[in-house]
């Protein structure tokens, strides 16, 4: 049984006015396996992002459902965890308070707290940053804590949403080898969405690419790629003809669009 | 100058007092150098010594001790319950729709306006004062803390409910914590209105406090003594200023600007 499972889930935004009702996502079924690293890709306002906020329930879907293991999703829950584009660290918490705020939620011991979000601040290389205040990181480590927040929760499944979007190249490049690790070692159940095509190759053991508004899933394509994957992947024979490959199908979503 | 461009800290203090100087030169020129009638305003000196004889003669510290016990009595009592309603209605809508165009409107009614109809209901004690400080700032500041409170960014309560937040932690872990800056930036924007109120309550209908002290001396063309007095209400309201800044800088390091 696949681990999520979204039923025929669509969304209509309600009419405002004389406009009509705009469709931002058509029906789309998609089945996630259990430890499975899917990258959602597709052009700006696809409704990817909604499908994603649909999953972590922080929107309504018109029509369908979403079930995690099985239960339908009613509303948001720590048993998603989830990434977002801004940077939505709590500013008057700390790196480690921060990262344990689920754990708090939860009721679990101060001690245990601490010795949890250390461990994650670590594993995200955040050591030595756990006492600061978010406004003195850098974008970068802001999204790092960010990671390591919805991470210490446990949650079934980590849901992101174009997390490195405003980072810079560099920076970009190595948060995808940080997160790829991090998912080779725990195992996590992980959906991506991204609108950068190498990105979602790089991380993801299966890409879905979706059309133009209102959105439709257009292709969904295994990455065969081995595992652990270095940086330098990026310029293999495979992941060339696979980037190929993948622009030309966003490539006509776009000049679709103009 | 450039524009924008900051100046050092030792400058800004220099040039800050620079003009303090310059005002009272001004002031000195014009009432010692004859260029002012005496009656209409009292040269820098006489001020100095009226004022002197007002703390060692005539006990005006304890109007000054009154006065604030008033404005503070006030505020704080208006504080004690716009709070908590303001917190409620910048949290929940529903709350915000039933009290906000009453509170929108009881906010233009000038405390000043009442003062008549309060010392009908509770005489010229210290109760009707307490209730003109009331009145002038509790409807500021529940409407101001509902907007600070209300003003939180989507994106972030959202997060929360992704890490299991319940609706009640997420007022009291996002909303209160996120908004608590700019809320003890109002609680300090409000005293110093308040402080406008209690004198004209006190010109009215009163046998102490400062705003006494000031209708008692124009009675008597005092015009130092009226200076006097109000130059000890800047001098409170900078302090007390003075003192908010700091205990925000504080309380809310991560709020700095």
């Amino acid at each position: 049984m696949s681990k999520l499972s979204i039923e025929a889930v669509g969304k209509l935004f309600p009419a405002r006015g004389a406009t009509e009702p705009t469709r931002a996502l058509t029906p789309t079924t998609l089945a996630i396996a259990a430890n499975d690293f899917i990258t959602i890709l597709g052009p700006s306002g696809c409704g990817k992002s909604t499908l994603l906020r649909i999953v972590a329930g922080l929107e309504t879907a018109s029509e369908g459902r979403v079930l995690l293991d099985g239960q339908p999703v009613m509303g948001p829950g720590a048993d998603r965890g989830m990434v977002f584009q801004s940077y939505t660290l709590f500013p008057w918490l700390t790196i480690i308070e921060n990262i344990a705020f689920g754990l708090r939620e939860r009721g679990v011991s101060e001690r245990e707290r601490r010795d949890v979000a250390r461990s994650w601040a670590e594993r995200v290389g955040l050591k030595g940053f756990e006492n600061h205040f978010p406004k003195q990181l850098s974008g970068g480590m802001q999204q790092r804590t960010a990671i390591a927040r919805a991470l210490a929760n446990d949650p079934k499944i980590l849901l992101l949403d174009e997390p490195f979007g405003a980072l810079d190249n560099q920076t970009r490049a190595l948060m995808q080898e940080m997160l790829l690790g991090i998912w080779e070692r725990e195992q996590k159940t992980v959906m991506f969405v991204t609108h950068d095509v190498e990105e979602a190759i790089f991380m993801a053991s299966r890409v879905v690419v979706m059309s133009a508004r209102p959105g439709r899933i257009k292709a969904d394509i295994a990455v065969d790629l081995p595992h652990p994957r270095p940086y330098t992947i990026k310029t293999s024979s495979d992941f060339v003809a696979l980037k190929e490959r993948l622009v030309e199908e966003i490539r006509v979503e776009v000049v679709g669009m103009h | 100058m450039k524009p924008l461009q900051p100046v050092t800290a030792q400058a800004r203090i220099s040039y800050g007092i620079g003009f303090f100087a310059l005002f009272v030169a001004a002031w000195a020129i014009a009432t010692l150098g004859g260029f002012v009638p005496k009656l209409f305003l009292a040269s820098p000196i006489t001020m100095v010594e009226e004022g002197w004889q007002l703390m060692t003669v005539h006990g005006f510290a304890f109007d000054i001790a009154i006065t604030i016990w008033r404005v503070v009595g006030g505020f704080v009592l208006a504080a004690i319950i716009a709070l908590p309603l303001g917190i409620m209605m910048g949290a929940y809508k529903p709350i915000e729709a039933f009290f906000e165009p009453f509170v929108s409107f009881a906010r233009y009614l000038p405390a000043s306006a009442f003062i008549p109809l309060l010392i009908l209901w509770a005489g010229i004690g210290e109760t009707q004062k307490l209730l003109v400080i009331f009145i002038g700032s509790f409807f500021q500041l529940v409407l101001m803390i509902a907007v600070a409170v209300g003003g939180v960014r989507r994106d972030l309560v959202d997060a929360a409910y992704t890490l299991g937040s319940s609706d009640r932690s997420v007022v009291t872990r996002v909303l209160l914590p996120n908004a608590a800056p700019e809320i003890a930036e109002i609680l300090r924007m409000v005293l110093g209105w308040a402080w406008t109120y209690v004198i004209v309550a006190e010109l009215i209908g009163s046998s102490s406090g400062i705003g006494h002290m000031i209708t008692d001396s124009q009675a008597l063309l005092n015009t130092g003594q009226i200076i006097f007095g109000i130059i000890i209400i800047g001098l409170i309201g900078l302090i007390s200023d003075f003192l908010f800044k700091w205990a925000n800088q504080h309380l809310f390091p991560w709020a700095a600007r």
